[in-house]
């Protein structure tokens, strides 16, 4: 019997799994190394030269240069890792996650400051999509 | 011999830190989490352990993706915070006891938890920021720190249970120690948040007050929760909740809840802060 992968159902989550970690080996390593001061000036200098070291596919290498946040995740990216691009940028947390779950940072603070998003209706793709139908 | 006197529960959110490093503590968006340190802050000058185990994660700072260690030990005498992206935090070097942490390497290995070990790591916001709750911002850190990172960051991460019942290991591993140590021990991380993916910014409150109580009435019910559970309630990030139960698992069963305190929002994350005082003689 294999090992349920019952984590996926979780909606709007990209857990960090074998898989994911092997798809986004190079670009988090990519990631990891702007928390050296001096990889950073490098990279600020000249991006597309410091991004040659790492032997990312060109999706990968795309969604880094377009900063597409909720797109590195989807091909490998770990939010711990891809932060310190973010950083390098001069965003925070909350830019990051209005991003990733499109909508503008003052609406995703306020979120926050409301409680945060609500775990009702956001717990299983599976339920969502039976009570999408049930509607 | 050493004791565990206490355990400590304590979210280490790192704007937290970085509020305090930037004297923002009396904004009034920081004012009701700080002030609700308050309390804890006065009962750890009065308690003064002699060493804290610090149970908690790195964030991709001191490891990276080339190896992955589910346990790590921290056996120096002296680490550095860390640079995470944005130069170190400004705090006080953290010093260890190596004979301490040598003996304790010692105990959990042949008691059958095979952790690896770290002889030189730098340490990142999940160390330093709890001693920034509990101690505010002295020249120097009062007490000895010996660092253990669990997992939390790539699946799977330890089981609920595992981290429990590494706690009793570290205890054994305290209890056979000949020297006369006060130890406290902190379970870091937490509580529920999800900072990445279309759900960012979950947080559940009711979780997290139902996480406290049962911490204190019936741990045993936590150690049951899975890997899904914990991801689906408390968030993706919610998960390092584990290390809270390394702490528990390392009290006995008869405890003293002192003080609770818990603030929705701090930055992405519902911040809890839980001590415990151990009553067993």
């Amino acid at each position: 019997m294999g090992l349920e992968k019952d984590y996926e159902d979780i909606p709007g989550t990209y857990v960090f799994n074998g898989k994911r970690c092997r798809e986004g080996y190079h670009l988090n390593k990519f990631c990891k190394s702007l928390d050296v001061a001096a990889n950073r000036e490098i990279f600020k200098k000249d991006p597309a030269a410091y991004l040659d070291q790492y032997p990312m596919t060109d999706e990968q290498r795309g969604l880094v240069e377009r900063r597409d946040w909720l797109g590195m995740l989807q091909v490998g990216g770990n939010i711990y890792y891809t932060f310190k691009l973010a950083t390098l940028d001069g965003l925070n947390m909350q830019d990051v996650g209005g991003a990733m779950s499109h909508m503008t940072v003052d609406d995703f603070r306020q979120m926050l400051l409301d409680g945060g998003r609500k775990v009702e209706n956001n717990r299983s793709k599976a339920e969502n999509a039976a009570n999408s139908k049930g509607t | 011999m050493a004791r565990i006197i206490a355990g400590v529960g304590c979210s280490h959110i790192p704007s937290v830190g970085a509020a305090s490093d930037n004297g923002k503590t009396q904004d009034p968006y920081w004012k009701p989490l700080f002030d609700g340190y308050g309390p804890a802050r006065e009962w750890m000058a009065k308690t003064k352990p002699d060493v804290i185990i610090m149970v908690y994660n790195d964030h991709a700072n001191a490891f990276s993706v080339e190896l992955i260690n589910t346990f790590v030990l921290g056996v120096a005498d002296d680490y550095a915070p860390a640079d995470e992206g944005y130069g170190p935090r400004k705090v006080p070097h953290v010093y260890g006891d190596a004979d301490f942490a040598a003996h304790m390497t010692e105990s959990l290995v042949l008691d059958e938890f095979d952790i690896a070990i770290a002889n030189e790591m730098d340490v990142d916001h999940g160390l330093t920021v709890p001693l920034t709750v509990m101690f505010d911002q002295p020249d120097e850190w009062p007490c000895k720190v010996i660092p253990f990172c669990v997992n939390v960051v790539k699946y799977p991460q330890p089981t609920a249970n595992r981290c429990y019942q590494l706690g009793k290991a570290l205890r054994r591993a305290v209890e056979s120690y000949p020297e006369d140590l006060k130890v406290v021990i902190f379970g870091t991380g937490g509580m529920s948040h999800q900072l990445q993916g279309e759900r960012a910014g979950l947080i559940n409150a009711d979780f997290d007050t139902k996480f406290l109580d049962n911490l204190t009435a019936d741990p045993i019910s936590l150690t049951k929760i899975t890997h899904t559970e914990f991801m689906r309630e408390a968030g993706s990030e919610g998960i390092e909740l584990i290390m809270w139960l390394t702490m528990r698992g390392a009290l006995s069963d008869d405890v003293k809840e002192v003080y609770r305190y818990y603030h929705v929002p701090a930055s992405n994350t519902g911040a809890g802060l839980i001590i415990f005082e151990d009553q067993a003689k």
